[in-house]
């Protein structure tokens, strides 16, 4: 009953964590569109306006990759760690 | 359906200091290294001033690459800083194509992009002692007031966290996507194919036919792309952060 509780809990969290998905996507898709426009303005400065929107993006993700590590966390560590607990 | 998803495999424990675990991930790091540095003597033996081969031709392109890189986010002074940052690039990029040959990745284990990131902060932290001095550096977490030094403080150390979790997360998330992706087509095909009655449903069922081609194009992104973005985005992140911790813009 106890493992199948703490198992419960984990997957959920899992899931709830991976809700920070959301934030990341809104960001990255804005950040892209609007190197879209950098670039129809100033097609000239096409490689540039890329690699900056490639390490802005890459720094958006940040938190994304934090919900993902956590999801992971509690898939593949945190039963064994609670049940061990209990 | 099994799904195999693990982390890096022990292959061997030294009987040292209660055991010491020798897993795959430093195994392939010390060949990945060893592949850079073969690679690294191969392409610069035998360089001339005329007629250059197209070996040494490919050897100056990328020394080229690797100096125009450092030089557009570093800037002309920090020369001696393209041999570091070419080397963690290769060494970055090579361990994630090493997924390709079908080995364990090792920036899929936490471990090596952390050892890469406390490098840069050991480098950050010394740019910054020489640039400011000791009270210097003190007096920086003090910025803009006192108040803010325990926020200043945790940004400071959550530098190479972060940096190493980026990375780590991006080549984690493609080896789970993979193996979650390839264990649902195999099931697919087992579930399609026997539908179809007798002998015959069952010998298609136990040839995964759906799992040939889909795999390959996530590979597509998640080994090639991501491993030279990743490489990319690491080494930039350090450039920038040990530029400006030297106090230039």
């Amino acid at each position: 009953m106890e493992r199948a509780l703490v198992l419960m809990g984990c997957a959920i969290g899992a899931g709830l964590a991976l809700i920070a998905g959301i934030g990341p996507g809104v960001g990255e898709g804005y950040a892209a569109g609007k190197a879209l426009e950098a670039i129809a303005r100033q097609p000239e400065l096409t490689g540039t306006i890329r690699s900056n929107m490639f390490i802005g993006i890459a720094l958006a993700e940040t938190t994304g990759i934090y919900g993902f590590v956590t999801g992971l966390l509690l898939i593949f560590v945190a039963p064994r760690m609670f049940i061990g607990m209990l | 359906m099994n799904v195999d998803i693990h982390g890096a495999p022990i292959l061997y424990r030294l009987p040292i200091f209660g055991g010491i675990n020798i897993t795959s991930t430093v195994v392939i790091t010390w060949c990945v290294m060893l592949v850079l540095t073969l690679l690294c003597r191969w392409l610069t033996s035998d360089l001339k001033v005329r007629d250059i081969s197209k070996k040494q031709a490919a050897a100056e392109f990328i020394v080229n690459m690797a100096e125009s890189f450092v030089d557009q986010n570093m800037g002309e002074k920090w020369k001696r800083y393209v041999p570091f940052i070419a080397a963690i690039f290769g060494l970055s990029l090579f361990s994630s194509l090493s997924s390709l040959l079908g080995l364990f990745p090792p920036t899929a284990d936490l471990s090596t992009e952390f050892a890469w990131a406390i490098v840069v902060f050991i480098i950050i932290t010394y740019q910054n002692l020489k640039a400011n001095g000791l009270g210097g550096y003190l007096k920086g977490f003090c910025e803009p007031i006192f108040v803010m030094a325990p926020f200043n403080v945790l940004g400071e150390f959550f530098k190479p966290v972060s940096m190493s979790f980026r990375h780590f997360g991006n080549v984690v998330s493609g080896v789970v996507i993979s193996s979650l992706v390839y264990a649902a087509l195999i099931s697919v095909n087992t579930a399609l194919f026997n539908l179809i009655p007798g002998k015959v449903g069952e010998l298609l069922g136990s040839i995964p036919i759906l799992a040939v081609g889909l795999p390959s194009i996530l590979s597509l992104y998640f080994d090639w792309f991501s491993s030279f973005m990743q490489a990319f985005i690491f080494c930039v992140l350090s450039m920038v952060f040990i530029s400006t911790a030297a106090g230039e813009e």
